[in-house]
């Protein structure tokens, strides 16, 4: 019986050495779906190769001899002993492998929950299976169908709002505190990474324009030009401030460069247009106390870790609200993957055909009048005779252990052939209710 | 038939608030979409009310204090729904739909029957002059709310907890760019309300200006608000201290409308609960 198999390892399972040992880099990728095909009991076949993970999806024929195949494949391809492999690899079978996608795609799984990039990477592993034509009616639904649940997740859950990184907290505040970017100015004071890409966040998030400063002026100059900024002289520190409205520092001052009484004196001469002061230097830069000035903001590396954190904890709480989708989505993918086996298309198929005999027995007697039992019979028997005849030959080749083509190929022609009604791969219909919905008052869903 | 349609705007005001409170708690959309629907239809049968009210009268039918409380919940709900077609801000509606419904139940409980028109009352200086100013009030009620959203949102910035309310609310920016925007609506409006009621006085008492205890905390209002305007066009007023002198301003309004007709007899008694 053919059953979807996944084999693989993630960052959890593997360390970077092991990672990148099996990783399949995009040139090798066709290489390997096609070896992959060519093995015995294995009919499709999708490879998805991040940083973070690898993973081999395949339809085997063989249920779960399917998992040797592929560990095999993987041994294989890479020239590696199966043995150094075996203590960090993961496999999921039916059900636990279609969970598994789902919470792949869905981000779930990610190392940073609900991170976006993941499910692009499915997208792409499955477009090479598309292309290089490693892929069959049954993976084709199966990923298509991740696609769509890891959406209903984003859409249903919150588990991809909030930022999870100093650089995005900095720029989600800014937008609170200051409204729209456009017309705010950004000072960068002194140089460090992780001010260097909050900067670059606010910019892309449409800052007007940027000011850089630095102790040694030249440097200030170098990263004014790379930021596309003008560069300031530290000594004119002063002068220039009232101009930011978002300033960043991390300089390795020993004290503060700015005093709270600095601060009164720029939001004064400011007319009181807010300010907002990040300060990611440790010993930090800015006197935490200008905080408690109106319309003066200062966030520390603390605080903007506290942020994070608490953001972190949401994206948990909402994991919750998305696992029961996939759980849903699951149970909904099953019920089609059964309906695509041999034994239910063949009851389908009988059903459907006996459906049309009933009909045409019942229209041929009516327009016979009130016929005698006998002529009845005949009837009746030629129906189901022409309907045996007829059925004899499909039903048997269904049955038929077909060598080299999938079974479900075949039931899939049929489906599609007959026409046979198709069990929907839908996941429960209705939307999720929050727990804190229930017993909403009106609007409620 | 008028009295009715009257008071039961309530319950649509009342369904809109909890709607725009359902929104704000569950960020479901569909919230804040039937809350305004709701406050929408609220608001045409209210207009309603008021204009059959106004031809059975014979007067603008906005003198006792069933009829100044109720035409008070219409206008705050159409000064809300301007803002929001303007600015979508949607997060207001749970602060500013509770504050009609709260105007429009006070209403729903004071006999609303039409009384004979006091001869000193009649006039067309009477729908000019009360308009103006409930509409002003108005305003300044949806300043209100936007300046108590900027003070939840101010404080959650400053002790740095990011919670509930920071993802709920919209920038310090905006709410106080709202706030600024009311000021400079609701001002002119007090501000003319007051002179045609003063020109109004003349011809009625025949005197502009009596010191009656309206009139007094009519110019307190008006004093605190030109205060506000005044400071954050010289010396940049904003932020927190805008948002606080928008609330005290709203709390002047109130007492000057309800609690010098309640508690201080005057010469514009003519709205307190006998009527």
């Amino acid at each position: 019986m053919s059953e979807i198999v996944i084999v693989g390892l993630n960052h959890r399972t593997a360390p970077v050495e092991v990672r990148e040992r099996l990783a399949f880099p995009a040139d090798t990728v066709g290489h390997a779906l096609r070896g992959l095909r060519e093995r015995d009991g294995i009919s499709e076949g999708v490879i998805l190769s991040t940083c973070n993970r690898v993973e081999v999806c395949v339809l085997s024929e063989e249920g779960y001899k399917g998992v040797e195949h592929v560990k095999d494949f993987l041994a294989g391809f890479h020239g590696i002993p199966i043995g150094d492999l075996s203590g960090h690899l993961y496999h999921h079978l039916g059900e636990g492998a279609v969970r598994h996608l789902f919470r792949v795609s869905s981000s779930l799984d990610s190392m940073v929950l609900g991170e976006p990039q993941i499910l692009g990477q499915v997208k792409d592993a499955y477009g090479y299976a598309c292309e290089f034509k490693t892929i069959g009616p049954v993976l084709d639904k199966f990923f298509t169908k991740s696609f769509s649940v890891a959406k209903r997740v984003r859409t249903e859950t919150r588990v991809a709002n909030s930022a999870v990184s100093v650089s995005y907290a900095a720029v989600e505040l800014a937008k609170k505190i200051l409204g729209d970017l456009p017309d705010k100015v950004v000072m960068l004071i002194g140089a460090g990474e992780m001010c260097e890409l909050a900067a670059r966040h606010l910019l892309s998030a449409g800052a007007k324009g940027i000011l850089v400063t630095n102790r040694t002026f030249e440097r200030a100059v170098r990263l004014a030009e790379e930021f596309g900024g003008t560069p300031v002289r530290f000594e004119e520190l002063g002068v220039h401030l009232k101009r930011a409205d978002i300033i960043l520092s991390s300089t390795g001052a020993p004290h503060f460069i700015l005093k709270r009484e600095d601060v009164e004196e720029v939001i004064r001469i400011r007319r009181n247009r807010p300010m907002f002061f990040i300060d990611m230097a440790v010993p930090r830069d800015i006197d935490p106390d200008a905080n408690e000035i109106d319309n003066v903001y200062v966030y520390d590396i603390d605080d903007l870790n506290n942020v994070i954190e608490t953001n972190l904890e949401e994206r948990q709480r909402e994991a919750e609200l998305a696992e029961e989708i996939v759980v849903a989505e699951v149970a909904g993918f099953r019920r089609w993957l059964d309906s695509q086996q041999v034994t239910p298309t063949i009851v389908s198929l009988r059903r459907k055909f006996d459906e049309v005999r009933q009909a045409e027995v019942a229209k041929a007697l009516s327009a016979l009048g009130t016929a005698d039992p006998k002529t009845r019979k005949v009837v009746e028997s030629l129906a189901s005779s022409i309907l045996n005849k007829v059925l004899h030959s499909p039903i048997a080749s269904l049955k038929r252990e077909t060598d080299g083509r999938s079974p479900m190929e075949m039931v899939t022609a049929v489906r599609v052939i007959f026409d046979l009604p198709e069990e929907e791969a839908e996941g429960e219909p209705e939307a999720l209710v929050r727990p804190h919905e229930q017993g909403g008052n009106v609007g409620n869903q | 038939m008028h009295t009715v349609l009257l008071k039961v705007t309530a319950l649509f005001y009342l369904a809109g608030a909890l709607a725009y409170l359902h929104f704000i708690f569950t960020l479901n959309e569909r919230g804040a979409k039937l809350g305004r629907m709701l406050l929408l239809i609220g608001a045409i049968l209210h207009a309603a009310g008021f204009v059959v009210r106004y031809f059975v009268a014979g007067y603008t039918p906005i003198t006792s204090l069933f009829e100044s409380l109720s035409f008070s919940a219409f206008a705050i709900v159409c000064v809300f729904l301007a803002f929001e077609l303007r600015y979508h801000l949607r997060v207001l509606g749970a602060f500013v739909a509770p504050l009609a419904f709260g105007f429009s139940v006070s209403a729903a409980f004071l006999p609303g029957e039409v009384r004979a028109l006091a001869p000193a009352l009649n006039s067309y200086w009477l729908p000019v002059h009360v308009i103006l100013l409930f509409f002003g009030n108005a305003v300044f009620a949806v300043a209100f709310g936007a300046a108590v959203m900027y003070l939840l949102m101010e404080r959650e910035l400053k002790r740095k907890k990011i919670g509930a309310i920071f993802k709920r609310l919209p920038s310090l920016n905006v709410l106080d760019d709202i706030n600024y925007r009311c000021m400079t609506i609701g001002f002119p409006l007090l501000t003319l309300g007051i002179i045609t009621g003063s020109i109004w006085a003349e011809y009625a008492w025949g005197s502009y200006w009596s010191w009656d205890p309206k009139e007094v905390w009519s110019l307190i209002t008006w004093l605190l608000y030109a205060a506000l305007l005044h400071g954050r066009m010289t010396v940049g007023w904003r932020g927190r201290k805008a948002a606080i002198l928008a609330i005290v301003g709203f709390c002047a309004i109130l007492f000057t409308f309800l609690g010098v007709n309640l508690l201080l007899p005057g010469l514009h008694t003519y709205t307190n609960l006998s009527g």
